[in-house]
């Protein structure tokens, strides 16, 4: 990593937010020989399930098996969204990747060719799907041939019940099985922590003790299923272990925040890029961007303020509980450029009265337009600001929690952007 | 006027059930085979007058059944401040109901004090309000006999430091906060405790008449559509705001004025005491405490159907902008939830709705030839045990019963049943677990842990209730903090399913009517972190879990509950 001392930091490029949009960007920017600097405190990539979408349902209700002909389909029907503006051949290369520095990280995603799979979830229900962690993927396979087996849960973690998924799913799935186990060492504790779990079993010896306890148990299961805790930072080594002693293929099921699958994809991304020396990173808040012949952004919050001189920034912040967007009573703003921000004219028109409506509700495609190359649209009266990007869930236009297209959204907007920015400076 | 010798009281020879039976039976009973329940007094409606004349009578010896559309505190009961009037706000123009707050205001202090937070009030006047109203208002007081000491700037500014600046007169009043929910589920545990019963969820959809009587009330249960009779000697409508279409279906016009009024949730507890604005009642012009949060409302607009109300934007921000004249920082404030009531008032005559008068009217019905029917409705939460008092009064004389009324200065009994709607007892619970003993906190909002859950799970079941998420939520304070359910829900799910009340598919309807229950009160409210919140539940359910698109279990009855759905409650 880049250190300087002097009070003045000079970047080719500044992304502003650390959550998978900010983090693919830097990725894309660095391999592209532009020195960045990532600054951004308290991302919600930690939230990140071990799942990646591409595209699931359109607006209508149609779910898609195959996400490439749904994004066909969306730049037909919504021109607005932000995926209309980036081709699929863009969008494969940028997953590819984002997905091929994951695997040299040793934090392997699976997908199928062409097609959505479906997972598993921790409330027992199915997810449509693009992309899973590796250490998920056996439970793709298993749900599809409903193969007998076995989903394990440990006594004390409050927010995933074996039982529960296996009841919920006894229809579409008869032959799936549950027990609860106690975790070796943690017999007297009243709660389990998942991040204390996974990093316990980064060590060997734990996965012994706990595959001892569960082999009682297979009996007749072809496969054998966990929450998302089997390791930290050896997590693809914590499965295969698990498997040889098992000897059965193994898989994690996706959990709610605190989400290990989420802490991993953080930490990798972070000592990944740390390994180019044109990346940097600030764990802190911007406090102001000042426009210009470049960009002065100073930093504050509780470190010390440091000041960067930019050629070019990129948005990456997010929306509203990445801080991107922020809502008042009297409406909807971009919280660090005081950009324009394309939003329902009223407040009433924000929400549907049924949080489940299958139309989605319209605060959720508020945000930011930008023209093709993710520049942001000024008001009618102003310049656009030169060298000014914009990338990830801040677009207007995608319902990304309901068209299920939060990743796509995220890392192909990035890559659009970085591919816009490096053309402009050659 | 009234007949103590009543035809009424012969009844036919129907009974399948004996009255004693408990309530799971009798449901259990007229499920698989229909038929008809006998009881002394049918009771309609499950709101404070309702549960109050359930026990009062119970007092006095007679034993009742008490059938509810929706749950306990539904309509009006739920959906208000939580307020314990002085009568102070009454002093200007409805004398009788001023004295009527402070004659029951000393009486419910004495009798329910663990319903109550004595807090006491301030009225305060703002620079720009009225000051001839200002000026007359220890003379009201005085003339119906209040107490209202005046207060130095300073000293309320001393006491509530949240107070504006700008206040210009100040007087201390005897106002206190009451907990509508844990009040109306005492009344009726104790009615139940001594022989009465409940059944919620049940519906009057018609009434047979005979020789000036009702001799038979047609009800069905809301879930299941399962119809069955009673057969009462006497029947009360103590449905609120709904007691308009009650007696129409008995063939009595009784005109009911529904005047909706919204109120907010703040996230934490802005005073100490409750605060009124001097001037004539007007909007959001009350904030009351109500545990660790407070309640700011409320406006006043006429609607034409009780069923059909929910809070708006519009009122939201009328409420917001009303309130922050008297204490600023409600201005940027989190608030946690917004809901709606509907005052029931009786038609007489023209005006504000707020000009009509708020006492009680009790009708006999005697000039629509029912002699076994009575109609109690109008009044306040403050107001309601004398509302019982009087309509027990009616009843009993009907039925020969002279015992006089005892709730003037019977303690009310503090059960466990209504215990867990305080905020800050889960917690006090989880916090005395014997050292050793496993009880994990599912909630960490508000504290809730795994027991509680299943004490409140356990106490449903007795009464014949479904132990699920909502009737969970209902009778605690899960969901209500922070988080607004999005993580306490799963970890419920995960519990219940874990000790086996729950299996099979029907979690994530649950999970989905829960959320949706939660979400109803909120949308007016979403903007800043309360934004955020709701984002980060959409995120979970619907980004990772799809709960948007899993299709209702077909086999299951469909949960249709328009009333408790529109109104949300008020006991955040």
């Amino acid at each position: 990593m880049n250190s300087q001392t002097s009070d003045t930091i000079h970047t080719d490029l500044t992304i502003i937010g650390s959550g998978m949009t900010g983090m693919a960007a830097a990725l894309f920017a660095v391999n592209r020989g532009i020195s960045t600097t990532l600054i951004g405190q308290h991302s919600a990539m930690n939230f990140a399930s071990g799942l990646m979408d591409l595209m699931g349902v359109h607006p209508s209700g149609r779910e898609w098996d195959d996400p490439w002909k749904a994004l066909d389909q969306v730049r037909k029907d919504l021109p607005d969204h932000p995926l209309a503006k980036v081709g699929n051949p863009d969008i494969e290369n940028a997953m590819g990747e984002i997905l091929g520095f994951l695997n040299d990280q040793a934090l392997p995603y699976h997908r199928a060719a062409h097609k959505n799979v479906n997972v598993i979830t921790s409330v027992g229900t199915v997810k449509k799907t693009y992309t899973v962690s590796e250490t998920m993927w056996n439970g793709v396979v298993a749900l599809e041939k409903k193969s007998p087996t076995l989903l394990v849960d440990l006594d004390g973690m409050k927010l995933f019940s074996a039982r529960q998924i296996a009841s919920s799913l006894k229809e579409r799935w008869p032959d799936l099985r549950h027990q609860t186990i106690e975790f070796p060492g943690a017999e007297t504790l009243e709660e389990l922590h998942p991040e204390h779990v996974a990093r316990s079993l980064d060590l060997s010896a734990n996965r012994v003790k706990l595959a001892n306890r569960i082999k009682p148990f297979i009996k007749d299961a072809a496969y054998i299923g966990f929450p998302a805790l089997l390791g930290m930072y050896r997590s693809r080594e914590a499965v295969a272990e698990l498997e040889q002693l098992l000897e059965r293929p193994v898989f994690e099921i996706p959990t709610p925040p605190v989400s290990v699958p989420g802490i991993r994809l953080q930490e990798t991304f972070i000592s990944g890029l740390g390994k180019n020396p044109l990346f940097r990173t600030l764990s802190t808040m911007v406090t102001r961007v000042k426009t210009g012949a470049g960009f002065t952004i100073t930093t504050g919050g509780s470190n010390t303020p440091a000041t960067i001189r930019s050629k070019a920034v990129l948005l990456a912040t997010g929306r509203f509980l990445g801080k991107g967007l922020v809502a008042s009573r009297q409406g909807i703003q971009e919280s660090l450029l005081d950009l324009p921000v394309m939003q329902p004219e009223t407040r009433e028109e924000w929400h549907r009265e049924d949080l489940f409506s299958p139309q989605g509700h319209p605060v959720n495609r508020a945000g930011i337009r930008t023209d093709k190359s993710f520049r942001p649209l000024g008001r009618a009266s102003e310049e656009p600001v030169k060298n000014l990007y914009v990338a990830g869930s801040i677009l207007a236009g995608s319902d990304w929690m309901r068209m299920k297209c939060g990743s796509a959204v995220a890392i192909a907007t990035a890559f659009a952007a970085i591919k816009a920015i490096e053309k402009a400076n050659k | 006027m009234l007949k103590t010798e009543n035809t009424c009281l012969k009844t036919k020879m129907h009974v399948l059930i004996k009255p004693k039976a408990s309530v799971i039976i009798l449901a259990t009973l007229i499920f698989f085979y229909g038929g008809t329940v006998e009881t002394d007094v049918l009771i309609i409606g499950g709101g404070a007058t309702g549960t109050g004349i359930a026990r009062d009578l119970a007092l006095r010896g007679i034993t009742s059944l008490l059938v509810e559309k929706g749950d306990i505190n539904a309509g009006a009961s739920g959906g208000n401040h939580g307020l314990l009037h002085s009568g102070a706000r009454y002093v200007a123009n409805d004398g009788e109901s001023a004295r009527e707050c402070m004659e029951e205001g000393k009486i419910l202090k004495q009798t329910a004090p663990h319903c109550i937070d004595d807090c006491g009030g301030l009225f305060v006047a703002v620079r720009g309000d009225d000051e001839n109203y200002v000026g007359d208002f220890p003379g009201f007081c005085a003339r119906s006999g209040l107490s209202a000491t005046p207060v130095s700037i300073e000293q309320a500014l001393e006491a509530e430091p949240l107070l504006s600046k700008k206040i210009i007169a100040a007087f201390g009043v005897r106002d206190g906060a009451i907990d509508p929910f844990m009040l109306s589920l005492e009344n009726i545990a104790h009615a139940k405790a001594l022989g009465s019963k409940l059944l919620c969820h049940t519906e009057v959809v018609s009434f047979e008449k005979d020789n000036h009587c009702i001799t038979r009330v047609w009800l069905e249960n809301v879930h299941t559509r399962q119809r069955f009779s009673v057969e009462a000697r006497q029947v009360i409508n103590a449905a609120g705001a709904w007691a308009g279409k009650v007696d129409a279906l008995a063939g009595a016009a009784t005109e009911i004025i529904y005047s909706m009024g919204t109120l907010l949730v703040t996230q934490s507890r802005m005073t100490e005491g409750v605060i009124n604005r001097l001037r004539p009642p007007s909007n959001a012009d009350i904030l009351v405490p109500g545990g660790t949060v407070s309640i700011l409302g409320t406006t006043s607009m006429r609607v034409d159907d009780p069923d059909l109300i929910k809070p708006t934007v519009a009122e939201t921000d009328l409420i917001v902008s009303q309130g922050a004249q008297m204490i600023p920082s409600l201005e940027t404030t989190r608030y946690i939830r917004a809901y709606s009531g509907v005052r029931p008032l009786v038609s007489q005559g023209k005006g504000d709705d707020r000009a009509v008068s708020r006492g009680f009217v009790l009708l006999d019905h005697q000039d629509t030839g029912l002699d076994n029917f009575a109609t109690i409705t109008g009044g306040k939460l403050t107001t309601f045990r004398l509302m019982a008092e009087k309509t027990a009064d009616l009843v009993g004389a009907r039925l020969g019963n002279t015992t006089p009324c005892k709730t003037r200065t019977e303690p009310l009994p503090s059960t466990l049943e209504g215990k867990w709607t305080e905020p800050g007892i889960a917690p006090r619970a989880w916090m005395q677990k014997p050292a050793g003993k496993t009880d994990r906190i599912l909630c960490e909002c508000e504290m809730i842990s795994e027991s509680t859950v299943d004490t409140i799970a356990d106490e449903l079941e007795k009464n014949g209730q479904a132990p699920d998420l909502l009737n969970i939520g209902k009778r605690s304070r899960l969901g209500k903090g922070p988080c607004q359910g999005a993580f306490c829900s799963t970890r419920v799910m995960a519990h219940m399913y874990n000790n086996g009340r729950l299996s099979g598919p029907d979690g994530v309807d649950e999970l989905k009517a829960f959320l949706s229950e939660r979400w109803k009160g909120q949308q007016p409210i979403f903007w800043g972190d309360q934004l955020i919140q709701a984002e980060l539940t959409e995120a979970m359910h619907c980004g990772l879990f799809d709960l948007e698109l899993e299709t209702p279990n077909p086999d299951k009855p469909e949960h249709n509950e328009q009333t408790d759905e529109a109104k949300g409650d008020s006991h955040e």
